[in-house]
């Protein structure tokens, strides 16, 4: 459960009506492999991954940016039971994936750097505080199942 | 981690625009930083820290003349920051993680201000060079 004040509930909202979450899907991912190089271990079947112009054009990396973008998207709108929402995710990313969660800390904040990127002064410190607790949350949900 | 040669280019170049606008990005920085992380604020008992304090203006732009002196002498950053690395040890002795979501929100606010430079490419490059900072900031912890 994530605890947010309506006013920071209407931040996340308002603004995520106007992500692309196929692009911005792709973006995070992407700059996951990129900025992050080590998290490619869980890609080894995507292809071309040897130059941050190689990732970003991935047409593998796009595809399963918008996959997991929508998953979270699902999760924005369930914010009040996100260990619920992510319950069957989690047990995969144990189970079969075998992600180590501190992985989702990374995609999360670098998820926030893209929103900062496509919106500017938009992305306020307000609202990126609520961000910041909804991806936390995010992590936490999909690492509850873990064992 | 040492940084490659097209790495410091990048940080160079940007650093050039984001100079520019130091001050309001180091106190942006801060804001975000507390807003996000309300406990680093336990740092600052001292500090008067409403959005437009002055504390808060000056603090941010000392932090961000900091890493403007790591950007100047990019080929030596451990030098650079010796003595900021030794108050950080003995006077400060802020956690580590705190240098993490520092670094981070300094990132956000620069992607927001410079979109069309901060590419992946410029992001991994800043991420790892606040990355070399902050370890050097840490080094004398013990």
């Amino acid at each position: 459960m994530v605890n947010l004040s309506a006013e920071e509930k209407d931040h996340v909202t308002s603004l995520w009506g106007k992500v692309d979450v196929e692009k911005v899907g792709g973006e995070a991912l992407g700059r996951l492999l990129v900025v992050y190089p080590w998290t490619q271990r869980f890609f080894d079947s995507f292809g071309d991954l040897s130059s941050p112009s190689a990732v970003m054009g991935n047409a593998k990396v796009k595809a399963h940016g918008k996959k997991v973008l929508s998953a979270f998207s699902e999760g924005l709108a369930h914010l009040e039971n996100l260990k619920g929402t992510f319950a069957k995710l989690s047990e995969l990313h144990c189970d079969k994936l075998h992600v180590d969660p501190q992985n989702f800390t990374l995609l999360g904040n670098v998820l926030v750097v893209v929103l900062a990127e496509h919106f500017g002064k938009e992305f306020t410190p307000q609202v990126q505080a609520a961000y910041q607790k909804v991806v936390a949350g995010v992590a936490n949900a999909l690492a509850h199942k873990y064992h | 981690m040492s940084l490659t040669k097209t790495e410091r280019a990048i940080i160079v170049s940007m650093w050039g625009k984001i100079a520019t606008q130091a001050d309001t990005i180091g106190t942006e920085t801060l804001e975000r930083l507390f807003l996000s992380y309300p406990q680093t604020k336990t740092y600052f008992p001292h500090f008067d820290l409403h959005a437009g304090s002055a504390q808060l203006r000056a603090h941010g732009s000392k932090v961000v003349a900091a890493v403007g002196d790591a950007v100047k002498s990019i080929d030596n950053i451990a030098g650079a920051l010796a003595k900021l690395s030794e108050l950080h040890a003995y006077i400060l002795r802020v956690d580590p993680v705190n240098f993490k979501l520092l670094s981070h929100c300094l990132l956000v606010t620069v992607a927001a201000r410079f979109p069309a430079d901060f590419t992946a490419e410029a992001h991994a490059a800043w991420d790892k060079f606040m990355s070399v900072v902050s370890s050097v900031l840490t080094e004398k912890y013990r």
